[in-house]
């Protein structure tokens, strides 16, 4: 269901959090797609009312960014780091595999609407290529028989819990929800570092260099 | 040997180095009191001599950039964090504010008085849900506990913190592209004159400044300025993060003094992956000229990466092997810098999108040896022509890759096609892998 006035109270505490109104658009857009999983035009239209904006000029926004989706994408949205480093170490690799495993094309979703994949570009975690991302969690260290399997799972309702990330993977729309800054309560699960992130330290430790 | 130099990174092997009670037990907030009891210019001054320089790519010195605030001119200041880390390579802030993201609001509140900003922003990328919800936990917890809010720590100072999520834009890491889309716009730069510094955020003087660059704050406000200089080189004071990623052994996160090199880096990570050899690797990110292993031994500080032809940029050394094509490299780094373009100058928008064209024909072998001089003709129209600086960093790996490897690229044409086997760089086996 899009945005409605009965969201009002969640929408007016968004807006509240900036000195000037027009700064809430992106966590609305985030907000109509923990709604919808997409933005649908009622929600642009829906947003805009409440910013006092003509809808055209929320459009502009939602169609500027690649997270806003203009149509439904799958509960677990799995994006293939394909940028130069992943690409090279096999992010290419598991992209076609995924692709043809599910019999997907690019920016496609599974007929039950489970899974859906998209090619993204580098996500910052360049030292855990090659890396998968789910609804924007991470999934480190990927191989083509591991993300397949990922998938798979996915689609049977029980995606293994992220490498960094919460004890359980959030949907699609539990995320958007997240990154329109509602907080879940789910900060203290999962591992505050993994292993490459810790190797510097550990070398340190090892030569005496701290404490 | 350089000795490595953990500061940020001293303690992410504590379980809950993430939580307010692991970063106050170790020392976590005791640098804003002794900041908060500074006059704002004494504490402006301090992270001035310090010599810190961002770290977000640009080297700019923090201290100067909150000293071009106007004070006294009865408008709102604004502190801005860029922690949109999206350049190709980079992957320090968000590991960092994964494993501790109050060391980096414990320096925003610092730098907030400094500046004398009530108000401050994180805009972070909006695809790493898990961090974003460490920040966000972190800056409640600091609400809380009274870091954050009225009357901080019982002085006449106010701030309201609040982190703004992206949606998938690396031009937002611009940082005027940043503010607009700050703003509730499309996220496309503007051009300066005025910079940040005088009209930002909302018009009003505003600081931008990289997640690490201010999370090192703290760190010196307890330490010290001598402290701090004591490490790294002349110009290039201080510890940093440097991220090994790629054809190494053992990838991963490395605080030490600037000026350490790759050679002693990857020594760090356990040498290249067994049986192979370095070819090329970027000092700073995609947008960094790359370098080969002529370059071993630069000093990896801001000048010595300067004078060798390429930028220290973030740190992001991303490391390819003897099994990659260059110009395969080159080609997706370029086709990444085509779908970023905002569209707004004509020469990015344009001309990236025939960088790939004819990129594309000369992996493929379809090309034309003249092409390489076509290619290098259009980076020239390209870099320095746009109000922003992403047409320069797709410039960058195309020259600097003619550049080193001329010879590869003319062997496409010879080849009739890509004389590699994509399945040698991978780390895992693909069916009918020869190796």
């Amino acid at each position: 269901m899009p945005l409605t006035f009965d969201d009002n109270a969640v929408m007016d505490s968004i807006i509240q959090r900036y000195p000037r109104s027009r700064s809430a658009i992106m966590p609305l857009l985030h907000l109509a797609q923990a709604k919808d999983g997409y933005v649908t035009a009622e929600s642009i239209e829906m947003i805009a009312t409440k910013l006092n904006l003509e809808s055209a000029e929320v459009n502009a926004v939602a169609t500027f960014y690649t997270q806003y989706k203009r149509k439904p994408v799958g509960d677990y949205h799995v994006g293939v780091c394909t940028n130069t480093l992943c690409a090279v170490m096999g992010g290419d690799a598991i992209f076609e595999a995924l692709k043809e495993h599910l019999n997907l094309d690019n920016d496609e979703v599974t007929s039950d609407g489970k899974v859906s994949i998209e090619h993204i570009e580098c996500n910052a975690a360049c030292d855990y290529a090659p890396v998968v991302m789910v609804n924007w969690e991470f999934y480190d260290n990927q191989t083509v028989q591991s993300a397949k399997e990922l998938v798979d799972a996915a689609r049977n309702g029980n995606p293994p819990a992220p490498t960094r990330g919460p004890s359980s993977l959030p949907t699609w729309k539990e995320n958007s929800a997240l990154l329109a800054g509602i907080n879940d309560g789910r900060a203290g699960e999962g591992v505050q570092a993994g292993e490459a992130t810790l190797l510097g330290l550990k070398i340190a430790r090892e030569r005496g260099e701290i404490k | 040997m350089t000795k490595l130099t953990p500061v940020l990174s001293a303690f992410w092997d504590q379980k809950d180095s993430f939580t307010i009670y692991g970063y106050k037990r170790n020392g976590g907030y005791k640098a804003l009191e002794k900041a908060l009891s500074m006059a704002p210019d004494d504490v402006i001054k301090t992270v001035k001599d310090s010599g810190l320089r961002g770290r977000g790519g640009a080297g700019f010195p923090t201290g100067m950039k909150w000293g071009f605030i106007p004070q006294g001119d009865n408008k709102e200041h604004y502190f801005v964090v860029n922690a949109d880390e999206s350049e190709p390579g980079t992957c320090k802030d968000m590991p960092l504010l994964l494993a501790n993201p109050h060391v980096l609001i414990e320096g925003i509140i610092i730098g907030s008085y400094a500046i004398r900003a009530n108000y401050a922003f994180i805009y972070i990328r909006g695809e790493v849900a898990h961090v974003i919800r460490r920040v966000q936990q972190a800056i409640d917890d600091a609400y809380k506990a009274g870091y954050l809010g009225k009357n901080i720590l019982g002085k006449d100072f106010d701030l309201e913190l609040v982190l703004h999520v992206g949606a998938g834009a690396y031009i937002c890491g611009e940082e005027t592209a940043l503010l607009d889309s700050l703003e509730g716009f499309r996220g496309q730069p503007r051009l300066r004159p005025p910079f940040p510094a005088i009209a930002g955020l909302y018009a009003r003087p505003t600081v931008v400044n990289n997640v690490e660059s201010v999370a090192s704050v703290p760190s010196i406000i307890n330490n010290g300025v001598e402290w701090f200089a004591s490490m790294g080189t002349e110009k290039s004071k201080g510890y940093t993060l440097y991220s090994l990623s790629g054809h190494v052994k053992n990838p991963g996160q490395f605080e030490a003094p600037l000026g350490i090199t790759l050679r002693e880096l990857i020594d760090l990570a356990g040498g290249m992956r067994s049986g192979h050899t370095l070819k090329f690797w970027t000092p700073g990110g995609s947008s960094t000229p790359l370098f080969t292993d002529a370059h071993l031994d630069t000093p990896l500080d801001y000048e010595g990466v300067a004078a060798a032809g390429s930028m220290l940029g973030t740190k992001a050394l991303q490391i390819f092997d003897e099994t990659v094509c260059v110009v395969r490299a080159v080609l997706r780094w370029t086709e990444f810098y085509k779908h970023e373009s905002c569209g707004k100058c004509t020469p990015c928008r344009e001309g990236t999108w025939w960088l790939v064209q004819i990129l594309q024909d000369l992996e493929s072998g379809k090309g034309e040896a003249k092409d390489l001089d076509k290619l290098l003709d259009l980076c020239d129209n390209i870099a320095g022509r746009s109000f922003c600086a992403l047409a320069d960093g797709a410039a960058s790996p195309i020259i600097s890759s003619i550049k080193y490897f001329r010879e590869e690229y003319l062997d496409h044409l010879r080849n009739g096609g890509c004389p590699f086997d994509p399945a040698r760089s991978t780390l895992f086996e693909l069916a009918g892998d020869a190796r």
